[in-house]
């Protein structure tokens, strides 16, 4: 692995007018690394990618991609990244083939072999038999498709990901982990966003949690899930419940028509809790545990609770 | 720091396509509205204004007639481009790509001028079927066809810019473009007017465009051509630094 990170964020500030979007923003992203960045709304996620991106010019701080600054040597740094922006965006004034033949031409690239790498690409995203269509007139998971086809025709060294699954239909969300799973293993550091934090509890190894412009959290997504000591247990019942003792109604998240959910301690031994259990008198069918999502870790760290 | 000129032709020949795949509405248009301010004018004023020795108002016109295309297309083609990408949110597909704000600004001008000459010469082509127009300096009128077109191209990249919305484009089009055209000596030599608007005159750049192009066709112009020559030029020049400004800080398009 390389010693220069993929990216790295130095004291990125951006204001807009009284608003401070990015507060400082330090961290770095590993080469080959699938990162997630999540935060809740208005976070700070768009504008940071779109600073990475040289769509937005930060105030103050610095940002490189694989060591090359993108202000002072953006022509290097826009040639090593690709983005797949969050809006549907469209040209209607040319097809998917055209404006893949333009913006590989925007980036210097001509010739029959870009020529097959576009058609490669149209065949991957499975875009080929709409190849000559106008993009203003394609479904929503087809721009996404088109989006992401325009992020890699310059064959970019890190890929950034911008909700790209939001608003697009099951098989199209699992054909697009695929594909971006096999990216990451061809070799490409890639930059999630996401509001689906199963999406990023799946694929990321590294995750940053944002809120209000400032990196609350950043770890492997391993360490972000073992930092709760704690885990969820699922107690099916026969009967409906009475009343629960004390340790247990302090240790009650949830009231299923079926059963109740505890928030226990991963130090608690499950005799104690079968023993609670007993003393409340449960008529007990089924038990079952599960450890933190990722999404509980978020909810504990963004105060406002919700995605 | 290298240059990406492959980039730059890539984004003019885009540019050039866009304009291109609805040619009825951006050439064929101004062409047959321009054709009626001929037929029209030049019926009516044909024995009303006075130019220049041996010419008459029509073939006085045509050439004013010509520069005004070039003028309101050059513009209209930069800034609309510019205000729809921005609007639809494809200019983000050109601000990713590693072209410079210089090599942006060289594709959004060339497209301009290809845009207000492709119009300028079908005006011209059926003027000169219907009327006995010589070429007296084509060189002349070349250079200013191709500077004007410019200079408009590079007004129009900074209207683009400046407006967040159609509505702000359309009143730097209204209020500034269309009157400055309209009162630049298209349809008359400002020997013709009063002395003050005579003066007045002289601050709008637009009528050395109309009387330096003019004079590529007849030789007789209102003021020197090498002052009108000078007049273009420094426009040009000033509002290119303007937009390269603006391009390099990414003013309204980078935020």
């Amino acid at each position: 692995m390389s010693e220069v990170p993929a990216v790295k964020f130095n004291q990125v500030k951006k204001q807009y007018g009284n608003l401070m979007a990015l507060k400082g923003v330090s961290f770095s992203v590993e080469e080959g690394a699938f990162f997630g960045l999540l935060g809740p709304n208005g976070a700070g996620k768009s504008t940071l990618i779109n600073a990475m991106s040289g769509l937005v010019i930060p105030t103050s701080g610095s940002i490189e991609i694989q060591g090359y600054d993108v202000d002072r040597s953006y022509r290097q740094a826009r040639r090593l990244l690709g983005l797949v922006p969050q809006e549907l965006i469209a040209d209607p004034f040319f097809s998917i083939q055209e404006l893949l033949e333009l913006q590989s031409g925007y980036f210097g690239l001509k010739g029959p072999e870009q020529k097959a790498w576009i058609g490669e690409l149209l065949e991957r995203l499975a875009l080929s038999d709409k190849a000559d269509s106008n993009t203003a007139q394609l479904s929503g998971g087809m721009k996404r498709r088109v989006l992401i086809a325009m992020a890699l025709v310059h064959r970019p060294r890190v890929l950034v990901l911008d909700e790209p699954t939001a608003g697009v239909d099951v098989e199209l969300r699992k054909t697009l982990w695929e594909f971006t799973r096999e990216l990451h293993q061809q070799g490409h550091t890639i930059i999630l966003t996401t509001h689906y934090l199963e999406e990023a509890e799946a694929l990321c190894d590294k995750v940053a949690i944002m809120q209000s412009g400032e990196i609350k959290a950043l770890d492997s997504t391993v360490a972000l899930l073992s930092r709760h000591s704690y885990r969820y247990l699922r107690v099916s019942l026969s009967e409906p419940a009475g009343g629960l003792i004390t340790p247990l109604q302090a240790r009650l998240v949830e009231k299923e028509p079926n059963g109740l959910v505890f928030k226990l301690e991963k130090t608690a031994s499950l005799t104690q809790l079968l023993s609670w259990l007993h003393e409340s008198q449960l008529k007990v069918s089924d038990v079952s545990s599960r450890d933190v999502s990722l999404e509980e870790v978020f909810l504990d760290l963004t105060s406002e609770g919700r995605v | 720091m290298q240059s990406n000129w492959i980039g730059c032709w890539a984004l003019f020949i885009k540019e050039v396509r866009r304009f291109y795949s609805v040619v009825v509405q951006t050439v064929f248009a101004p062409v047959v509205a321009t054709l009626l301010y001929l037929l029209v004018f030049g019926q009516v004023l044909e024995t009303q204004i006075e130019t220049y020795s041996g010419l008459s108002y029509s073939q006085f016109l045509i050439p004013g007639l010509v520069m005004m295309a070039i003028l309101q297309n050059a513009f209209s083609n930069s800034s609309s481009s510019l205000i729809q990408s921005k609007m639809h949110g494809n200019l983000s597909f050109v601000l990713l790509s590693p072209i410079s704000p210089f090599e942006f600004y060289i594709a959004f001008v060339a497209a301009s001028i290809v845009r207000g000459i492709l119009v300028g010469v079908s005006i011209l082509v059926v003027g000169m079927i219907g009327f006995d127009l010589s070429w007296q300096s084509p060189l002349w009128v070349l250079v200013f066809a191709v500077l004007s077109a410019a200079m408009m191209g590079g007004l129009g990249v900074l209207a683009g810019i400046i407006s967040d919305k159609y509505d702000h484009l359309a009143a730097f089009q209204n209020f500034v473009i269309m009157p400055l055209t309209f009162l630049s000596g298209v349809f008359y030599s400002i020997h013709a007017l009063p002395g003050a608007w005579q003066k007045v005159s002289h601050f709008n750049p637009f009528f050395y465009m109309v009387d330096g192009f003019r004079y590529g066709f007849f030789e007789q112009s209102d003021v020197s051509v090498y002052l009108s020559l000078s007049v273009t030029i420094l426009f040009l020049i000033l509002i290119s630094a303007i937009n390269l400004i603006l391009l390099r800080k990414g003013v309204k398009i980078r935020q």
